[in-house]
């Protein structure tokens, strides 16, 4: 099936020692190759840092989520109390200490869709380039792919070897 | 005064992992999946025989109705509500470990809270089925949520019962959500290890994880965010599903110490479940060198701790019934040891304080076999407990007259054979079909190769 995303070729160097893709990454950046795609099995605090990453802004998510599901949780059974009263023993219609309950139960419910929601979308900005990827990065390799055009492949190539790459590769045509 | 020298020199800290390298760590734990050997189809047999069971029981109190379930006046809730408090509570353990511990950077957690968490869930769709089965017509279910409906009418928000459909659902959505975000990038290393059909159902469900640093940096945050809204929910959940009973104002049930008392005995009750579970899985799937008696014996330590907690809240009860001078709760407690079913108010005390004291040993904590025992008694003394709080305080409760010994049916033990087949079926699926290690987390456990020295 032909993919959707569009294709960037560039250059791919698999590295098995982190120091040695944090200098690849580092010298990469400094000459000017800042958009690189980092892949790595773990999260690793060395590649965020040089790749100069903020914290992410999936948190404003969650407090989106949190926020709308408690203002929903009591709004809801304030206005369902009011709408079909229940008069007991001559008490105010909407009885708050009970609706805390619902609105605890979706601060967490809509905070956590919220930040799953965010997590996706987040995600998906970039991801709909089609680059290259290699299944050994999911077990024990980081590789660090730079989107290139035919004259800057030896000099990328160069750097990646001189940092330490175990392997280069490119789909510059 | 004497220097006393130490008698042993101090132990260093116990290997949390035994596994060397990034790439050992993704074989060993795709070893665990694929094939599987012939007493694998036997278990799930087994399970999916029970689930028919309970199939066939379900079908036929829909066909006839309630009546078969044994319920006589006062008592109206009795097996089904005491087995959806049963697996709600085991769920409970799962989410300790997974979101709790996670906080608290914990590192023994790591080879334990897949398991745990899968359990989790499974508990909760377990229990999600039996207020289903118990509320009568089964099939107007929805009838429990805010939904517009032609008669303008709502729910009433100020019922217990209203605020465990709220807490229930959003636990279980919760914690399905997290498990599935733990899985993806673990489905990504199993997906580039697979081949054939299992590579393509990998392919989908890994969501397109890469692991790229872009995905890594939203992820972390999302799965802490996840992890910090998942802490208070569990505590809330087991609180709520207590003030299903404390609310009302039935000797036995009226209490404030119920919240506490009841997320205590479900971690407990998780615990237990977790030992059952899990000792036989690690033998199975061959994952000793990654779940170790280590991680049991810290396993053990927490289930000591809840089970002291249930040993101080179990006194308490007695005490405040016999401090409060009410004839009514006096007499409710008086029954339960010494009443008709004082068989299983002895099992709920032996079981839940006594066996679990057994603990203090470090023996026994790190003996397996002895784990795997006492485990089978924890699961059997909380369901007993949830037996004799629901059924001894709604048998006798203010009408003497009234009084009776309910006494469980055919459709009581079928729907629970049922509900042990419909857990054990997906627990046994999940077991065989997704790592039950958690292979990016154990991965974050072992330092990553250098080049040059470490500094």
């Amino acid at each position: 099936m032909p993919s959707l995303r569009k294709v960037v070729p560039g250059v791919l160097g698999s590295f098995l020692h982190t120091d040695a893709a944090v200098d690849a990454i580092r010298e990469l950046r400094s000459r000017g190759f800042r958009d690189l795609t980092v892949y790595s099995p773990i999260p690793n605090h060395e590649i965020e840092e040089a790749m100069e990453h903020k914290v992410s802004p999936v948190r404003l998510f969650t407090l989106v989520g949190g926020v709308t599901g408690c203002a929903a949780g009591f709004g809801m059974t304030i206005w369902m109390a009011i709408d079909w009263p229940t008069l007991t023993g001559g008490k105010p219609m909407p009885s708050i200490p009970p609706y805390v309950v619902i609105a605890f139960e979706l601060t967490i419910l809509l905070g956590s869709l919220a930040t799953l929601f965010g997590l996706g979308l987040l995600s998906a900005i970039k991801a709909r380039r089609k680059i290259m990827y290699d299944p050994r990065y999911s077990d024990n390799m980081i590789g660090i792919f730079v989107p290139a055009g035919a004259p800057q492949v030896p000099a990328i190539e160069q750097m990646l070897h001189d940092a330490g790459a175990v392997e280069v590769r490119n789909d510059v045509a | 005064m004497a220097v006393v020298a130490p008698t042993a020199a101090p132990t260093a800290p116990p290997k949390l992992i035994h596994t060397q390298t990034h790439a050992e760590v993704t074989r060993d734990v795709v070893g665990t999946l694929g094939t599987a050997t012939r007493g694998y189809y036997m278990l799930l047999a087994g399970a999916v025989f029970f689930l028919i069971v309970g199939l066939v029981t379900f079908l036929i109190i829909v066909k006839d109705g309630l009546g078969h379930a044994g319920y006589n006046p006062p008592a109206f809730w009795s097996v089904f509500i005491t087995t959806f408090v049963f697996w709600v509570g085991i769920g409970h353990a799962g989410t300790l470990i997974s979101a709790i511990l996670f906080l608290f950077r914990s590192p023994w957690r790591t080879a334990v809270y897949r398991a745990t968490e899968a359990m989790t869930v499974f508990a909760v769709m377990t229990a999600g089925l039996f207020p289903i089965i118990h509320i009568g017509r089964q099939w107007i279910f929805y009838w429990l949520l805010p939904y517009p409906n032609e008669r303008f009418l709502w729910p009433n928000f100020r019922s217990p019962l209203l605020w465990d459909v709220f807490a229930i659902s959003t636990y279980l959505t919760v914690s399905t959500l997290f498990l599935i975000l733990g899985l993806i990038p673990d489905i990504a290393a199993v997906r580039d290890k697979a081949t054939g059909w299992r590579k393509k159902i990998y392919e989908m469900t890994s969501a397109g994880w890469q692991g790229t640093d872009i995905q890594w940096r939203h992820y972390s945050r999302a799965y802490l965010y996840l992890a910090a809204l998942a802490t208070p929910l569990v505590l809330s959940v087991h609180s709520v599903v207590s003030w299903d009973f404390a609310v009302s104002l039935i000797p036995g049930w009226h209490t404030t110490i119920f919240a506490p008392y009841f997320v205590a005995g479900a971690i407990y009750s998780g615990l237990g479940m977790v030992f059952t579970l899990m000792i036989p899985l690690r033998k199975y799937l061959r994952l000793e060198h990654m779940i170790t008696t280590y991680h049991f014996d810290n396993l053990a330590k927490l289930t000591l701790l809840t089970g002291c907690l249930l040993f101080y809240s179990y006194s308490m009860e007695y005490f405040i019934a016999w401090y409060s001078g009410n004839t009514f709760e006096q007499t409710t407690f008086w029954m339960r040891p010494f009443g008709p079913q004082w068989w299983s108010g002895w099992t709920m005390i032996t079981c839940n304080a006594l066996i679990s004291q057994l603990l203090w040993f470090r023996k026994i904590r790190q003996n397996l076999t002895s784990l795997f025992v006492l485990s089978i008694f924890i699961n059997i003394g909380m369901w007993f407990e949830r037996w004799v709080i629901i059924v001894s305080s709604l048998s006798n409760d203010y009408v003497p007259w009234a009084w009776g010994v309910l006494t469980p049916t055919w459709a009581d033990w079928g729907i629970l054979a049922g509900s042990f087949g419909w857990f054990g079926m997906w627990f046994l699926l999940f077991a065989k079909n997704f790592p039950i290690v958690a292979i990016q987390e154990i991965k974050e456990m072992i330092p990553t190769p250098r080049k040059r020295r470490a500094h």
